[in-house]
């Protein structure tokens, strides 16, 4: 009677359980926004996903259709073990193909920017962001050789990679965990961080000439860089992430670089202060930033939104959102201007951990609509 | 005392089974009821000891707290995997593990790792909600949330032996062996000694599968892999001495564990493979002594001094270069006064001194020390049915580090109540309630890691409701003999809670603050029988249930009804949870049942189908067998009696995760030979 009672009892909570087989991360859509025709047909958000999570995801908006999917990357390979993977950090597309630079998987996905069907993976430990230049990929990767001297030291490089084959084709070692990098005039420059050293940041910008592939030069710029951006005047646009006690994150702009002395100034807003940058973009005479800048002396994130006018080089609109509504975005984490209509899509990373969201705002500044995006929307990528 | 009478008829029961049933059931009777209780304490807890505790399946202490009541382990699988406790949702360090009456201390990052403390030296493992519900005890006890007391095994010896040996030798899948001896010794009436040495290795491997469908049902991908780096090579050396004498008992103890162990990572896309090592050593000397001076005051004194070192190797080129030692120290010294006042009113005071620090081969490491002091007074009172425990906690904390020193003095209550509607003499009906406030002091790392701690935290607070009630019933023939219904409902409130949160967009991107806030209720029961349906056959059975809705109470702002954290429930806290423990005893063999089943869990408290867990439950079953050599006296060299045991755990093979990305093994097997001279 009472091995009945087992079995009674298993056997009710083995059907209460509903243990069925587990989807892939199944795809959601969500209507959103108006349909709009023109040259761009849709964007691409890559999400992040926490580190071990492997919730990296691909999100993708139809204007067309105006609509909103979330997790397209498991509908369109689903063959793919363990989908897109750990830690998305970049995202770009280059003529058909679509590139993602998924950090913690040390991977760069390659896809048909149209479908995002899989092409391949080129693999790249510890890979960061990417450019472009001709036939060939440039990646910025923290895992280079690695010297015992007497301490152990790792230098990080930037590959090259042939974006028909996908295969590395070279190897470059810059500074210490580089990490935006842009390609300007037949050089690239890396944005070296030494992020993994506190205390002992790196400053500088490592210089490649393309045609060698190898370093030419270092300009010494402000510590713990981050994005890096190249105008269409010849010139760079470097965020600094500071240290989060004395130094505070800035940006700062790079001229004249194929001179002798390139010359290095701080961007500062109308009141003169620093102006703390996490992501921004390039549209039109414009750059569009977000920043949140934590202190060790308040323990807050300061949150600002900026316009960066490129011939005065300072900020000349600290807000562009007009209706209030960013009071609801907690960490904007991304930003990108959709030339065609100068909406402006900003990610909120929110608490890192749980679902982020993105606001799309008009031209006038007012929010559009809002979706919930994957964890941590990283970047954005307009499709043609 | 209440609860003496249900303690009774259990050994009844064993005094006849001595020559009926066998010795394993007899152990069993004898040395156990998971519900068991002490006399002194006013609200029971929790236990599993002896014959019962052997006979579950279990590599770990870790393992065997599965099988109690509100508790979820956090399991990152394999051998040597971190298994840590969480009860009743309030999280893992706000539990204290006590080490025969002494607190396991973990200032670095205040978890213990329950993975670490084999079964093999141990005589009962106890839980118990808010504290031990008794009054004698160091400032300590009263000063978690929870805590689980593993008391190790004391030497017991049968009429004219002088000494017990015991050899072990454990072997089965992951290529696991695990041999130990315990040499137990009487040197007088009243000094007794032993002694246990252990060896675990394992190479970890285990196959784990992943399998993921469309919408449509069709398979996306279905992958079968090998998890690496999960080996463990471990020694444990333990040396006590017991001693008693007419007014009183004192042990001393020295503990000692070294391993080393590969750390298998989350498995993730393009990645199967890990390098990370990790070193251990723990080792400390403690010792308890308690004095009857007379029959109205009796003392207790403690002292404790460990040494715990770490080092944590990443080797692997493509992430950030690692090879960090920390090594701690902790001094403990307590002494507990107890003093009948009155008939039924008894009182204590307790005063513990602690001192941690923390030191490591990090770049601008703060050294931190920590100096607590804690008074505790407490008063028990007794008064027909009713039984009433009052305790006032004083914590005094001085933090010193490079950079900062901080101070905190704080008080905080626990007030336990019982009520026994019946008392008869085999029938007991009781209603017990608490309240507990306390907190927990922000870890080491909390507060001082590289680029990520705060120096500013506060404490993280809880406060406990608890209402239940208990019913047993005995029979002394029939085939139904003991019948056990358990029930308590609670509400609990974490408040300051201590969470990482994001920071700027630099590379350590995370910052503790004191922002979190949850809500707990929460329902428990319990329900065991014991019966005999045949004079030499015994049969146990034990089920419980808990239902656990622990919601995030952080961001009001975050309530989107599908998405949002707000009113989420909490990660990895599943809404239903539960364990069936079947025992059939005949003669000298052992037939085991255990299932364990947790339900659907979300990665964060934002419940989404991205962060769905599936539910996991496993059967496991063991066969044992003891034979007893009828004329071992007098021949040195035969053995007493030899048990071998055959388990299997995941029956059917079920492919689960309890922590996201960290595949647990399948079906597994593992065999045990016993030799007792």
């Amino acid at each position: 009677m009472m091995w009945r009672l087992v079995i009674l009892v298993s056997g009710i909570l083995t059907l209460a359980s509903c243990r069925g087989d587990v989807m892939v991360f199944p795809a959601e859509e969500e209507e959103k926004g108006t349909v709009q025709s023109g040259p761009i047909v849709g964007f691409y958000l890559l999400n992040e996903g926490n580190m071990g999570s492997n919730k990296c995801t691909l999100d993708y908006y139809d204007y067309s259709t105006a609509t909103y999917t979330r997790n397209i990357y498991g509908n369109a390979n689903p063959d793919v073990v363990k989908e897109l993977g750990d830690v998305g950090n970049d995202l770009q597309i280059y003529g058909s193909k679509m590139w993602a630079v998924i950090n913690c998987s040390n991977k760069i996905e390659v896809m048909d920017a149209r479908s995002a069907r899989r092409i391949g993976q080129v693999e790249i430990p510890n890979c960061r962001y990417i450019a472009f230049d001709g036939d060939w990929a440039y990646c910025t990767s923290y895992a280079g050789p690695v010297e015992i001297d007497p301490d152990y030291k790792q230098r990080g490089y930037v590959a090259k990679i042939d974006t028909a084959t996908l295969e590395v084709v070279d190897r470059c070692v810059v500074g210490f965990q580089p990490d935006g990098i842009a390609v300007v005039d037949g050089r690239i420059y890396v944005a070296n961080s030494g992020g993994y050293m506190p205390g002992k940041y790196e400053n500088t910008v490592s210089v490649i000439d393309i045609e060698s592939f190898s370093v030419v030069g270092s300009i010494e710029v402000a510590m713990n860089l981050h994005r890096i951006l190249a105008d269409d005047r010849g010139r760079l646009w470097v965020m600094s992430r500071g240290d989060y006690y004395d130094s505070m994150a800035s940006l700062y702009v790079i001229d004249n670089l194929n001179g002798a002395n390139p010359s290095v100034c701080e961007i500062t807003d109308d009141e003169g202060r620093n102006v703390a940058v996490s992501a921004m973009c390039l549209c039109g005479d414009s750059i569009y930033y977000v920043g949140n800048q934590f202190s060790y002396v308040t323990y807050l994130n300061d949150v600002s939104y900026g316009i960066i006018d490129l011939d005065r080089m300072m900020v000349v609109n600290r807000a562009f959102v007009t209706d209030g509504s960013e009071q609801k975005i907690t960490m904007p984490y991304t930003i990108a201007v959709n030339p065609q209509n100068a909406e402006v899509l900003i990610g909120d990373a929110k608490n890192y951990v749980n679902p982020g969201r993105l606001y799309c705002y008009g031209s006038d500044g007012k929010l559009k609509w809002d979706v919930r995006t994957g964890d941590i929307p990283a970047k954005v990528c307009f499709v043609r | 005392m209440i609860f003496c009478c249900v303690v009774f008829p259990l050994l009844t029961l064993a005094q006849e089974g001595e020559s009926v049933w066998g010795d394993s059931i007899v152990a069993d009777m004898r040395e156990v009821t998971v519900y068991g209780r002490q006399s002194e304490e006013i609200v029971p807890s929790q236990r599993l000891a002896g014959g019962r505790l052997e006979a579950l399946s279990s590599y770990s202490v870790a393992d065997a707290l599965r099988y109690f009541s509100g508790v979820q382990i956090k399991d990152y699988g394999g051998v040597g995997g971190l298994k840590t406790i969480d009860v009743r949702s309030m999280g893992t360090n706000h539990m204290g593990v006590f080490y025969d009456g002494i607190q396991l201390g973990n200032a670095q990052n205040g978890l213990v790792d329950l993975g670490r403390f084999s079964l093999e030296n141990v005589e009962e493992i106890a839980l118990y909600n808010g504290q031990k519900a008794q009054i004698f005890q160091s400032a300590r006890d009263f000063g978690t949330s929870g805590s689980v007391y593993i008391k190790t095994r004391r030497p017991k010896f049968d009429d004219n032996k002088r000494f017990n040996l015991r050899c072990i030798v454990k072997g089965g899948s992951f290529g696991m062996i695990n041999p130990a001896v315990v040499w137990e010794q009487r040197w007088s009436e009243c000094l007794s000694s032993s002694l246990s040495a252990e060896y675990m290795g394992a190479t970890g491997r285990y196959k784990f599968r992943y399998r993921r469908v469309l919408p449509s049902g069709v398979v996306a991908w279905d992958t079968t892999a090998v998890r690496q780096n999960g080996d463990i090579a471990a020694v444990r050396l333990e040396g006590s001495v017991f001693g008693r004498y007419r007014r009183g008992t004192w042990y001393a103890k020295g503990y000692y564990y070294d391993s080393e162990r590969g750390i298998p990572g989350a498995i993730v896309n393009n990645v199967w493979r890990f390098a990370q090592r990790q070193w251990d050593r723990n080792a400390f000397v403690q010792g308890q002594w308690i004095h009857h001076v007379s029959d109205r005051y009796k003392f207790q004194l403690s002292a404790k001094y460990a040494y715990d070192r770490l080092r944590f190797l990443n080797p692997d080129t493509t992430l950030m270069y690692l090879d960090n030692v920390f090594a701690q120290h902790e001094f403990y010294l307590s002494t507990a006064h107890h003093l009948r006042i009155a008939r039924g009113w008894e009182a204590n005071m307790s005063v513990d001194y602690q001192y941690n620090s923390l030191s490591a081969n990090l770049a601008d490491f703060k050294y931190p020390k920590r100096n607590s002091l804690l008074v505790a007074f407490a008063s028990q009172y007794e008064w027909g049915r009713f039984k009433a425990l009052a305790s006032l906690l004083g914590t005094n904390v001085f933090d010193v580090s490079l950079t900062e020193s901080a101070s905190l003095s704080r008080w905080t209550p626990a007030v336990y109540l019982s009520y026994a509607l019946i008392r008869g003499g085999d029938t007991e009906l009781a209603l017990r309630a608490f309240y507990k406030k306390i907190f927990r002091m922000p870890t080491f790392n909390d507060l001082y890691y590289t680029e990520v701690g705060n120096a500013h935290l506060d404490p993280e607070d809880t406060q406990q409701f608890d209402l239940g009630g208990i019913l047993t019933r005995d029979w002394y023939r029939g085939w139904l003999r003991h019948i056990e219904v358990k029930a308590d409902g609670y509400y609990n409130m974490v408040d300051n809670k201590i969470v990482a949160i994001p920071k700027g967009s630099g590379q350590y991107r995370w910052m503790m603050m004191n922002i979190g806030k949850v809500r707990i209720a929460g329902v428990e029961t319990t329900a065991e029988t014991v019966v005999r349906p045949h004079r030499s056959l015994g049969l146990t059975l034990c089920a419980n249930y808990t239902y656990q809705r622990a919601m995030d109470m952080t961001d009001p702002e975050d309530n989107d009804v599908y998405a949002g954290t707000y009113g989420g429930q909490i990660a990895y806290i599943p809404r239903h949870s539960g364990s069936v423990v079947a025992n059939l005893a005949w003669r000298g063999l052992s037939i085991n049942y255990s299932f364990v089943y947790v339900g659907e869990r979300y990665h964060t408290s934002a419940n989404i189908r991205e962060n769905y867990e599936q539910p996991w439950y496993t059967h496991d079953l063991s066969l044992s067998y003891r034979h007893i050599f009828a004329k071992w006296r007098g021949r040195v060299g035969l053995p007493r009696c030899v048990t071998v045991a055959l388990e299997c755990n995941n029956v059917f093979d079920q492919q689960y995760e309890v922590v996201l990305n960290y595949p647990m093994p399948g079906r597994n097997w593992k065999g045990i030979v016993k030799i007792e001279l």
